[in-house]
């Protein structure tokens, strides 16, 4: 399977990651590459083989339905390039 | 378990300018997990808290940060599946769901898109008494919510508060079983209750806490039936997604306007576009997201920071032994230990604090009798107080004895009433207002004969009359009843009146 430049672009844009024109051909070159090898990896016979989902024999960890977070609005809102109110205040995003 | 009979309802059906069309209506709706903190964070689920005071790192999507699984957000999951008859995953995973918003800081939703926790169920959706639409339900996953923006604060800004972000919801998918407006209100009302029964989620629809994403095609009558043959989705049309609905009359508004939208594309000759729309209820119309159109490349991918979730068969048979009695088990409960109608039974069983309440009025009662009292007098009686049942002034026993003091014949209905309204504003004790009040029915056949005999002396013109037109009969026993204060028993009045005027 091979991206083309068109695509390219269209996955930059849904992440949000600015890629100049002329830098286009490279990228989708390198997905096209990707998804070479995967493909490759896909001529594998799993049949019997159960999916990894992890590496250590471990269990997802669970916490109890207990409060233990929270009353920090100042520390969360530091980073933010604006917040007014205890919000934060971003560009009118509105439908 | 007990089981009422039923059909199912007829679709609705809308007249185009050529032919006719029916609706084919499937839901995806959102409930928020009751719970004390969320689901992948110790901060409180707490509504109505100070901008961003309830959130951790892990909501605010600071780096570095990993979220840790509510395992109370799960349980309530699996009691919501096991309520809807659902088959339970004892194997599901978590996956990302990527866009960009600025209520959703990660950048990505968690959510269950290729194992979700929950497979299939299915609801029974009451439509009337003896009808009622069975909605297949395709799967529920667990999924976390976003944060809220708001718009009117400032003309150039939008603000947003992420205390929501990152509460548990649990997304309810059905097949397009739904068959007409009516039918998806009714769905949602059916949902809601079982949820409040199962105590999973609270059905607050004004808070946001249950809304609903509406799927609507329409097709030609038996197209649906062939649909129902194959599964095959062909032999229905294109259908629109109308997104976050959370008002019951605008959910039905919006689906009647969305078919016949549809319906005047079709007929024109042309082609309803697969897209997410939606409804403006100042204008009373739907109308596109084009900015979701993109965005629908969701690009999901297995969530590397969470393990797969794994559930023990055992845990899941201990929920399930603690279930609560669901509403359709309850009804039909009803029905069958205290006689009453379905319509009754309905009624006494739509909220379970209600339920409970006339099962304690009604406890070594006439439980028909019990029924009208608590239906007609004390409902009525609470909604004209804006009151709820569970802060009801008349307590349940107190009720009950009412309703015992008038089946034993102590008092009359008509009394019954004056000792419900002195309860209720009082908390006084029924036995003792009408002991104190003197308030008991007089049965005593010679009382009420001298009674009757007084009135008859006092009004010979209205006696002769009565010989002639016995429907005057009726106005000795008012007479009566009037005399002693309204504690005669009207029946044995009747008997007596009619005996001594030799009617």
């Amino acid at each position: 399977m091979s991206i083309d430049t068109e695509t390219a672009a269209r996955v930059a844009k849904l992440a949000r990651i600015k890629v100049e024109e002329d830098a286009l051909p490279a990228l989708a070159k390198e997905f096209s590459d990707i998804l070479g090898f995967i493909e490759q990896l896909n001529e594998v016979d799993v049949e019997d083989v159960e999916p990894m989902t992890s590496v250590t024999p471990m269990r997802l960890k669970r916490r109890a339905d207990e409060v233990t977070d929270g009353g920090q609005a100042d520390k969360v809102l530091s980073g933010a390039p604006d917040a007014r109110e205890g919000f934060f205040a971003v560009p009118k995003v509105v439908e | 378990m007990l089981d009422l009979t039923y059909d199912s309802p007829k679709p609705k059906v809308i007249a185009g300018a050529k032919h006719d069309w029916e609706l084919v209506i499937g839901m995806e709706v959102h409930a928020q997990i009751s719970s004390r903190a969320k689901l992948f964070s110790g901060a409180s689920t707490r509504f109505g808290a100070e901008p961003n005071s309830n959130v951790s790192f892990v909501d605010a999507a600071m780096p570095g940060m990993l979220p840790v699984i509510n395992e109370y957000c799960v349980e309530q999951a699996v009691r919501t599946g096991l309520g809807l008859k659902a088959q339970i995953n004892l194997w599901s995973a978590f996956d990302r769901k990527n866009y960009f918003y600025p209520d959703q800081p990660a950048g990505y939703q968690i959510s269950q898109l290729y194992h979700p926790l929950v497979g299939e169920g299915e609801i029974l959706v009451d439509m009337e008494p003896g009808i009622a639409r069975k909605v297949r339900i395709e799967r529920i996953h667990v999924e976390q919510d976003a944060g809220k923006s708001i718009h009117d604060m400032d003309p150039a800004m939008s603000f947003v508060d992420l205390n929501r972000a990152g509460v548990a919801l649990m997304e309810i998918v059905s097949r397009p079983d739904i068959r007409g407006p009516e039918e998806a209100a009714a769905y949602i009302t059916k949902l809601r209750q079982i949820l409040r029964y199962l105590g999973t989620c609270d059905g607050n629809m004004q808070n946001g806490n249950l809304r609903a994403d509406v799927n609507v095609s329409v097709c030609r009558p038996g197209a649906y039936e062939k649909y129902m043959e194959t599964q095959d989705f062909a032999h229905l049309g294109t259908r629109c997604e109308i997104k976050n609905m959370n008002s019951m009359r605008f959910i039905q508004l919006a689906i009647d306007h969305e078919a016949k939208r549809q319906i005047a594309i079709l007929e024109g000759g042309g082609t309803v576009e697969q897209e997410t729309r939606l409804y403006d209820p100042d204008k009373n119309e739907t109308r596109s997201m084009r900015s979701k159109e993109e965005a629908h490349d969701y690009r999901y991918f297995p969530d590397p920071d969470l393990l797969p979730l794994e559930i023990e068969q055992g845990w899941v048979d201990d929920i399930r032994a603690a279930l609560p009695e669901l509403p359709d088990e309850k009804k039909a409960r009803f029905v069958k230990d205290f006689g009453l109608s379905e319509y009754d039974a309905s009624v006494l069983t739509a909220e379970h604090e209600n339920a409970a309440y006339f099962e304690q009025v009604a406890a070594g009662n006439d439980g028909k009798l019990a029924a009208n009292w608590v239906i007609n007098e004390l409902f009525g009686r609470l909604k004209k107080d804006d009151r709820d049942i569970t802060d009801s002034p008349i307590a349940p026993e107190n009720l009950g004895q009412i309703v015992g003091l008038i089946k034993s014949e102590e008092i009359s209905g008509k009394i019954a009433k004056d000792v419900f309204e002195i309860a209720y504003t009082s908390g006084r004790e029924p036995r003792e207002i009408v002991e104190t009040e003197g308030m008991k029915q007089v049965t005593d056949t010679g009382a009420i004969e001298a009674a009757v005999d007084e009135v008859i002396a006092a009004n010979p013109a209205q006696v002769e009359k009565a010989k002639a037109n016995p429907k005057l009969a009726g106005w000795f026993v008012g007479q009566v009843m009037k005399a002693t204060g309204g504690k005669a028993n009207p029946k044995a009045v009747n008997e007596i009146v009619q005996a001594k005027l030799g009617l």
